[in-house]
């Protein structure tokens, strides 16, 4: 008979009693495990359930068209598009569509509470083609049949937006117009907020006679998409585009995919951590049990049976950790979702009302994760075990740790790989590399610890101290190993501490920065709901001309589509001096137009989607048709994740033939008061854009920018304390381990006539020491990083560069934290291991 | 140099056979040329000054250290040919230790640190186990803890984990090293019983003329090899 790879019955035996002889570090590590694995799965639950509802709300929009004909401005395509659609073979039905932004009522600031916002969709039909296409857009009075359109229909979400009911009355503004009606019925199904009517009466009511921004396609039977996909295109106009449901689908998933990934990703930090901890207690498990598992050799277990024995702890404590981690990701999503909503703070999914799904491969996947890493933290432990020499083992008891020579090679290879990693291209639009780059670093610094704490010490090693003093110091010196897995722990849980705070100090502050640079002005106006038009001329005057007004800026904002598988990218118009636009903070070299073309400046994250650096061309769809532009510069803009483009006014008025505006900066007159100026520009506002508007001061839009900005960053916070929190649970379980297995030195101190008093303060030493060195080492890898992520993970998942800006007090603050904890640990745990009587401590066998 | 005493039964394949085994650490020789046959059932005392590598010897027969020359046979197996995983079976198998700490892992009860070197091979062992602690008179303990043993009992715990798999070779280390003459004198008189109704060899090192007087043969180690005690 083959021999077992692992006598299962004394391994079950040994893996049952170190778990009753230690049950708290045991559970300490299951607990890491559980909490990792929670993490990623509720976060991986939460945007599943939001996608999976955006994705359904997309598609009650969408209804069961095969492709649809977009416009690529708002201000949508010509209507004598459509019968020539309609009339392409292999089209069987082409349903026309208007689709406008617009406002009920007085519209509320973003973030600022509640759930009628004023804002929704309002989509005109036509419903005998509709009801082939988009059904459940087509409304239906209750006693009346057929698919007439008759009034306006809203969805439950339109509804909340707006505070109206069915068969009240509603006032809808857009475009500059206002439209008093009546709800006439509910629309099932539709998860935005969105209102539908009789398509002639949006183009009536809206301005838009004539204009079309979507017509939804079927598809005949047996049609080849492809084919007919193709007699569209010939047929399509400069201002429209092509969508395909797969499309959409990646349009909606690149929204809010760099966010969903990042917070996997920190998920998968704590994670980590969690791996440390177990890496740490199966260290200390190894090292205490050293002549315990001579005696096993000796006894006839072979070198591998022995290092699957404590990898198979491993795997033990990761199955208990991940059944208990899903278990507590469930309720933990649930939770977040209550809480925080479905797009976890990131403000991508507004509107979306998600139901939390569990899917088997979802489930398996991370609690295969959390055993992979419980199961890769106990091979180095398992290793050490296999590896010790039985008869020395059993001689030197578990202090086999002297004389070994640490080694900074394997350590300086992961963190010159680290490095390499770092200079690499995103890969499928995520920063792959700069993750990997971050896990090397790490995984690096820790393992360079043993040597570089040599380093560090080296200096104390000539220093007179008291006894205490001189104890922990050889100590230390003496047995690097254990020392290291101390260090272990606070560096990695420092490091990444220490990168993350950086990162979000760095990215905060960047963001006032340029908060400051974008709001000079003393009063901004803002329109929503205007697409198709703003604020005409005579407005503007008007608004010019407000006693008090020194001066004022208008501004064109419209959305353009550039690609139909990305989001839309804002277009804004607005005066450009002779330098360029003159609110925008630049970023890198300009470059000059040539004579007769189109400047235009755009946002760093147009280089990365667009490659469009400067002295490069852009074409945008302008004016109904396709207008080739010259990138002038490149500017920083916090604000649109997806691009956005700024042109000279006059050229924009130009090329697009529309004079409108819909935003305006005021600088008021020396004097003047700012909420007096605010309320007398709303007074002056032409009565169907009052509702649409929005007026604040600097300071106010400033606060509410970094509520957002906090607000998406709280989920980022949350998980980094866990970190920490699992970090220094590591960092305690370590000391304490370490210390409790020390009894025996203590007895024997105190029998040589050490006082107990020393002896703490040896133990003190040791903490602090240990703490001092793990602090500068965690806090200068977690610098390290925290380039990485500002200057590589940020870029390539958000397309936006920052300054780096180091939260001093934090760091400092963190780093007395750091010793005193250390010290701290060591000596509760030192008073428990001295609490044995002493006698019996030098007497014990093991 | 061979021991004094002749083999009892020189007929049988001897239970350990060393021959011209050298052994230096760093600084210093500790043996060489040292030759040795125990029969089995055969009892030999080792005795020796300190450090002079009496430990060291056990450890080389038992495959858990490495000679600079010279050959080992157990029950004519040659170590020699044996990689660790070899040595390990031929340990499990042939081979139990006895040590001066006892060394009775503490979260396991008695039956289950007797019945280790079988569970260890993949079988159960537990009631051999509990029929060995019944000869080593801790019959009816068999739950009991580590803990909860005097250090006399402890030994008496090691003795029969180290004969439970019915070794051909038990090698002891100071056995008796950590306990009062009247329990060392017991303690060893069921070790060599022991071994002697089990058929098998025994190799006791240890500092006590007391404890030596009680085995077939008495050998002193030195820088040349074995030498008979008394020659």
């Amino acid at each position: 008979m083959a021999e077992p790879l692992l006598p299962a019955r004394p391994a079950l035996w040994l893996v049952l009693g170190e778990w009753r002889a230690q049950p708290l570090r045991v559970a300490a590590a299951v607990f890491a495990i559980a909490v990792g694995v929670a993490l990623g799965f509720a976060v991986h639950l939460v945007n599943q359930a939001a996608l999976a509802s955006f994705a359904g709300a997309v598609h009650s929009v969408a209804g069961s068209a095969d492709l649809q004909i977009e416009a690529r401005t708002p201000q949508g395509f010509a209507e004598s598009l459509y019968p020539r659609i309609a009339h392409v073979p292999g089209v069987a039905v082409a349903s026309p569509v208007v689709e406008v932004a617009a406002t009920s009522g007085q519209i509320r600031r973003p973030g600022s509470g509640g759930t009628a916002s004023g804002r929704l969709t309002l989509i005109g039909l036509d419903p005998f083609r509709a009801v082939a296409v988009t059904p459940a857009l087509v409304g239906v009075r209750p006693g009346r049949d057929g698919a007439a359109i008759d009034g306006v229909y809203f969805s439950a979400a339109a509804l909340a937006a707006t505070g109206a009911r069915v068969g009240g009355p509603v006032t809808l503004a857009a475009g500059g117009r206002v439209w008093e009606t009546r709800v006439a019925g509910r629309l099932a199904g539709v998860g935005r907020a969105v209102a539908v009517t009789d398509i002639a009466t949006a183009q009536w009511r809206l301005g838009q006679l004539g204009r079309l921004q979507r017509l939804d396609v079927r598809l005949a039977q047996g049609a080849d998409p492809a084919e007919v996909t193709a007699r569209l295109r010939a047929l399509l106009p400069d201002d429209a585009d092509i969508a395909t449901p797969a499309g959409e689908e990646a349009r909606s998933d690149s929204l809010s995919r760099a966010y969903r990934v990042n917070l996997g990703m920190l998920a998968m930090v704590a994670l980590l951590t969690g791996g440390f901890l177990v890496f740490s207690v199966q260290s200390l498990a190894v090292a205490r049990r050293r002549p315990q598992f001579a005696l096993l050799r000796v006894l006839g277990l072979r070198q591998g049976a022995l290092a699957r024995l404590v990898v198979g702890e491993g795997l033990a404590l990761g199955i208990a950790g991940s059944i208990l981690g899903l278990g507590f990701g469930y309720g933990l999503a649930a939770a977040a979702i209550d809480l925080v909503g479905g797009d976890l703070g990131g403000g991508y999914f507004g509107g979306a009302r998600p139901v939390l799904a569990v899917t088997p491969g979802a489930g398996l996947a991370f609690a295969g994760l959390g055993i992979g890493v419980a199961v890769i933290a106990s091979l180095l432990p398992g290793r050490e075990a296999a590896r010790a020499r039985p008869a020395v083992a059993l001689k030197s008891g578990a202090d086999g740790d002297a004389g070994a020579r640490p080694r900074a090679w394997p350590g300086l290879a992961l963190l010159a790989a680290g490095g390499l990693a770092a200079l690499a291209p995103p890969i499928a639009g995520l920063p792959i590399a700069g993750y990997a780059a971050m896990a090397l670093l790490l995984a690096g610094g820790v393992a360079v610890m043993p040597a570089l704490a040599r380093v560090l010490l080296a200096p104390w090693q000539a220093m007179r101290a008291p006894v205490p003093v001189e104890l922990a110091l050889r100590r230390l010196w003496g047995a690097p190993r254990g020392a290291a897995v101390a260090l272990c722990g606070i560096v990695a849980s420092t490091s990444l501490m220490v990168a993350m705070a950086v990162m979000v100090a760095s990215f905060r502050g960047s963001v006032d920065d340029w908060l400051g640079q974008v709001l000079p002005s003393d009063v901004y106006l803002h329109l929503e709901g205007v697409e198709t038009a703003g604020l005409d001329p005579a407005a503007q005057a008007r608004l010019a001309a407000t006693p008090g007004v020194a001066r004022i800026r208008f501004q064109r904002s419209i959305a353009i589509r550039l690609a139909a598988d990305r989001p839309d990218v804002q277009l804004s118009a607005q005066p450009v001096g002779a330098t360029g636009p003159v609110q925008l903070p630049r970023v890198g070299a300009s470059a000059t137009p040539p004579p007769g073309e189109v400047p235009v400046w755009v946002s760093e994250a147009m280089v990365w989607l667009y490659d469009a650096r400067p002295g490069t061309r852009l074409t945008l769809p302008l004016g109904g048709r396709k207008v080739p532009v010259f990138v002038a510069g490149v500017w920083r803009d916090y604000a649109r994740q997806f691009g956005a483009i700024a042109m000279a006014d006059e050229d924009f008025t130009r090329l697009t033939g529309d004079a409108t505006r819909s935003d305006a900066a005021v600088d008021v007159a020396p004097g003047a008061d700012p909420r007096r100026i605010a309320a007398a520009l709303t007074a002056r506002l032409p009565p169907a854009l009052a509702g649409q508007a929005l007026v604040a001061r600097p300071a106010e839009m400033r606060a509410v920018a970094l509520q957002l900005f906090d607000r998406s960053f709280a989920i980022t916070y949350a998980l980094e304390i866990v970190s920490i929190l699992i970090g220094l649970v590591g960092v305690a379980a370590t000391f304490s381990g370490q210390t409790l297995a020390r009894a025996r030195e203590f007895g024997m101190l105190r029998h040589i006539g050490v006082t107990r008093g020393q002896v703490l303060a040896m133990l003190a030493s040791e903490g602090a020491l240990l703490g001092l060195v793990g602090g500068i080492a965690g806090i200068s890898l977690g610098l390290v990083m925290a380039q990485v992520l500002i200057h590589v993970v940020n870029p390539q998942s958000f397309h936006w560069t920052m300054d780096v800006s180091l939260p001093w007090g934090l760091l400092a603050g963190l780093f007395a934290a750091l010793v005193v904890a250390a010290a701290g640990t060591a000596v509760i745990a030192g008073r428990r291991a001295l609490s044995a009587d002493a006698v019996r401590a030098v007497r014990d066998d093991w | 140099m061979t021991g004094a005493r002749p083999a009892s039964n020189p007929a049988a394949v001897p239970a350990l056979e060393i021959a011209d085994l050298a052994k230096s650490v760093p600084g210093r020789q500790l043996f060489a040329g040292l030759t040795l046959a125990v029969q089995p059932g055969e009892v030999v005392a080792i005795m020796g000054e300190s450090g002079v590598g009496k430990s060291t010897l056990l450890n080389i027969v038992a495959g858990l250290d490495t000679p600079d020359a010279g050959r080992i046979r157990i029950g004519g197996s040659d170590l020699a040919g044996l990689d660790d995983d070899g040595r390990t079976r031929l340990r499990r198998r042939a081979i139990g230790f006895v040590f001066q700490a006892f060394h009775i892992l503490p979260h396991l009860s008695l039956v289950r640190n007797v019945a280790l070197p079988l569970a260890l091979g993949g079988g159960d062992g537990q009631a051999e186990a509990a029929a060995m602690l019944a000869r080593v008179g801790l019959g009816g303990r068999e739950a009991a803890r580590p803990a909860e043993l005097s250090g006399g009992e402890l030994q008496r715990v090691a003795i029969a984990r180290a004969l439970v798999h019915r070794p051909s070779l038990i090698l002891a280390d100071e056995p008796t090293g950590n306990l009062d003459h009247e329990t060392a004198d017991r303690i060893l008189a069921l070790l060599i019983g022991e071994s002697r109704d089990h058929g098998a060899a025994a190799i006791i090192v240890t500092h006590s003329e007391r404890a030596a007087a009680q085995c077939d043969r008495v050998l002193r180690l030195g820088a040349g090899g074995l030498a008979p005690a008394n020659g």
